[in-house]
């Protein structure tokens, strides 16, 4: 019988943790594949946020670092700068990276560090129980915004994918979504480019992944990604932000 | 060398590499020195957005299996707990140099020992030590900084190189020739648990530096594996310094430059003839208890000298274990303590008796009291009696007894004499006749022979 689909060696066995409908799982498994792909995986560096992905060095089948809150690009720097012929990335979330760890994304993005970031942005603090992130959508309701965030009280989403592109060092900044096949296919092809970018030496690297929260956000699966739809991509317009390769090649 | 740049060059030396860092007073040349020396070596030197994104890089870095180092200045050192608690849990090696300045808060640029608590107790949170070396002099920063890279290796933990202002601006010679091009202990073993980005083997299965450990039963075990690499830690590395303890009365308890203050009060107490030693710990973690506990022999008390109000002496206290009194004498917030204030302190330590001389003090001093007091009693009787002496009723009547009892003598010897007189006369008729009568019986008696 013909083999018409396999998983990729570069995720482990591992059962994945994420809630039913989360899309963490297929982003993954986008990250692994491309890693596999381009041959870079089994010398690839990973770092793992804290948040929903904490685990992540359980799944992805290469060497990981778990960093502290926020500080997964930090330490991708430092390894960087250990390993320059190494892929190098990390995996973190909303909270994580346009929070606590808004210095430490700035500043490898302007620093043109050469790693790759998966930004996935599903609107909510998810691990800790769907507090209120700096990314909430206004209006929205968490359990720290329980009368739905108040742009007067707490202020107004952070776009990291718009703040970063004003920067030069980055290379490549792509914003997609995953809540269908399409998009999942182009989600794909933005981390490889993004990769394919850092081993040229090309500069910082960013793809920004919408995921949704059906557990958090109190949806089912399919209300979840019809409110990715429908609420969070009016707000976080897909595209390509950054691309120094741009008007080249293509 | 300025003792900065002596720690940095030290550290090229040993074979560091990668050097992260943020500017902060009084620890710049550090990262400048490095920024200058790193390329033309094929380091990397990259100056953070902040001490946190620094003590992170030094995670990334040390994790892929890097000699790294960081350095900063106390407030500076608060903000890298975070990480180095991280470091500890995922047991990446590195360096992390402290040139201590006054605190709290931002404190003061000027020297300082107030982050002896932070430093030996563990600043960041979770259950860990972290070795604590302690320079002295500008040559010995050079010794320790090397040996804070093979001690991080060999246990794969941080270590602290712990200074102040004064270590890091002095200007001392320095003899560099031993220090350098320094190898790796010849004990270390080959990194194999680094994130490397190396092909799986069987030998080295894909890396994970990681500190999290959610399930608490796996999280004591990697807790009480911790704490086993303590204890081996506490039993092998431990370091100090010992000074004219041999006969010492009073030990001085003090590390770095105020080691230095206090080496010249201890000189200058041992002119006087007061009898000073001293105890450096060079570790201040582990810290030299046996070493302390054994000028026991001699040492009547113990001082601790610090730039603080006191951290250091309570780890002096609890290695004397209450055996002697401790006393402290600390400047801080910047302030150095001068050889003059620690002498007049010793002084007035050595001034002051011993427990035991001021028990036999008190005996004295009771027995002086007692005697007064039988002195008085006694002379209250002596007056008394020289009043009754000579009180001239008493007098009449000794007087009236000595007469009566005069007349009375003679008339007794006077019959006593006529007494003798008329028995020697009877004596001399009594033995006149038993002489006749031996006379007679003497004259029969020959007779008898001559029959025979």
């Amino acid at each position: 019988m013909a083999v018409v689909f396999k998983k990729t060696n570069m995720l482990t066995d591992k059962p994945f943790h994420y809630c039913p409908g989360c899309t963490h799982g297929i982003i993954h498994r986008l990250v692994a594949e491309v890693l596999e792909e381009l041959g870079i995986g089994e010398t690839a560096i990973g770092v793992a946020p804290v948040g929903c992905a904490v685990f992540a060095y359980d799944y992805f089948n290469c060497d990981m670092m778990e960093a502290a809150h926020g500080r997964a690009p930090a330490v991708a720097t430092g390894a960087k700068r250990v390993h320059p012929d190494k892929a190098v990335f990390t995996y973190q979330g909303d909270g994580d990276l346009a929070s606590i760890g808004a210095a430490e994304i700035v500043h490898a993005a302007t620093r043109g560090e050469k790693i790759t970031v998966i930004f996935v942005n599903n609107a909510i603090y998810g691990m800790t129980g769907g507090q209120m992130a700096p990314t909430t959508l206004p209006g929205q309701v968490t359990t720290t915004s329980p009368y739905g965030r108040d742009t007067n009280h707490c202020g107004f989403p952070v776009h990291v994918s718009e703040m970063l592109s004003t920067l030069n060092g980055p290379a490549y900044i792509e914003r997609v979504s995953v809540h269908d096949v399409p998009n999942i296919k182009k989600a794909k092809a933005a981390i490889k480019k993004a990769f394919t970018l850092q081993m040229e030496g090309k500069g910082f690297t960013m793809v920004e992944v919408i995921s949704s929260c059906p557990t958090n956000w109190g949806k089912t699966p399919k209300e979840a990604l019809e409110w990715v739809k429908s609420d969070m991509l009016p707000a976080y317009p897909l595209g390509v932000y950054k691309d120094i390769t741009a008007g080249g090649d293509e | 060398m300025k003792g900065n740049e002596a720690i940095a060059e030290a550290a090229i030396q040993a074979g560091c590499r990668f050097f992260f860092g943020y500017p902060i007073t009084p620890q710049n040349q550090i990262p400048e020195y490095m920024s200058k020396r790193m390329p033309q070596v094929g380091g990397c030197f990259l100056q953070s957005e902040s001490e946190v994104a620094a003590i992170n890089m030094v995670y990334g870095a040390g994790g892929a299996g890097a000699r790294v180092m960081t350095s900063s200045s106390s407030p500076g050192i608060s903000l890298k707990q975070e990480g180095i608690s991280y470091i500890v849990g995922a047991e990446v090696p590195c360096v992390i140099v402290n040139m201590v300045r006054g605190g709290p808060g931002l404190g003061s640029i000027q020297p300082a020992q107030s982050d002896y608590y932070q430093s030996t107790r563990g600043g960041g949170h979770g259950d860990y030590r972290m070795p604590v070396l302690a320079p002295g002099s500008v040559q010995e920063a050079v010794t320790l900084t090397q040996d804070a890279f093979d001690l991080a290796d060999r246990y794969r933990t941080p270590v602290m190189v712990l200074g102040d202002g004064l270590i890091g601006q002095m200007m001392e010679p320095v003899d560099m020739e031993q220090a350098s091009n320094r190898q790796p202990a010849a004990d270390l073993q080959e990194k194999t648990w680094a994130a490397t980005g190396h092909k799986p083997t069987q030998e080295a299965p894909r890396a994970i530096i990681n500190s999290l450990y959610i399930d608490p039963v796996v999280l004591e075990q990697h807790c009480m594996k911790l704490q086993a690499k303590y204890d081996a830690i506490e039993a092998a590395e431990c370091r100090w310094q010992e000074e004219m303890v041999d006969d010492a009365e009073i030990v001085i308890v003090a590390y770095g430059t105020t080691a230095r203050i206090a080496r010249s009060a201890m000189r200058k107490c041992r002119e006087k003839g007061i009898k000073v030693g001293m105890i450096r710990p060079i570790t201040l973690w582990p810290f030299p208890n046996a070493a302390i506990r054994a000028t026991l022999k001699t040492a009547k008390k113990f001082l601790c000298v610090e730039m603080s109000t006191g951290q250091m002496v309570d780890d002096v206290r609890l290695a004397v274990e209450g055996q002697r009194p401790v006393e402290f004498y600390g400047r801080t917030g910047g302030m150095v303590p001068t050889v003059g204030e620690i002498v007049e302190k010793l002084e007035g330590m050595a001034g002051e008796p011993s427990a035991v001389e001021q028990l036999i003090n008190q005996t004295t001093a009771a027995l002086d009291q007692a005697a007064t007091a039988a002195q008085e009693t006694f002379a209250g009787f002596g007056s008394k009696i020289d009043a009754k002496v000579n009180d001239p009723a008493f007098i009449e009547k000794t007087e009236a007894f000595k007469q009566k009892t005069g007349e009375l003598a003679d008339k007794a010897f006077d019959g006593l004499a006529k007494g003798a007189t008329l028995l020697g006369e009877i004596g001399s008729k009594a033995f006149g006749a038993l002489s006749d009568l031996i006379g007679g019986n003497k004259n029969q008696n020959n007779n008898k022979e001559g029959n025979e």
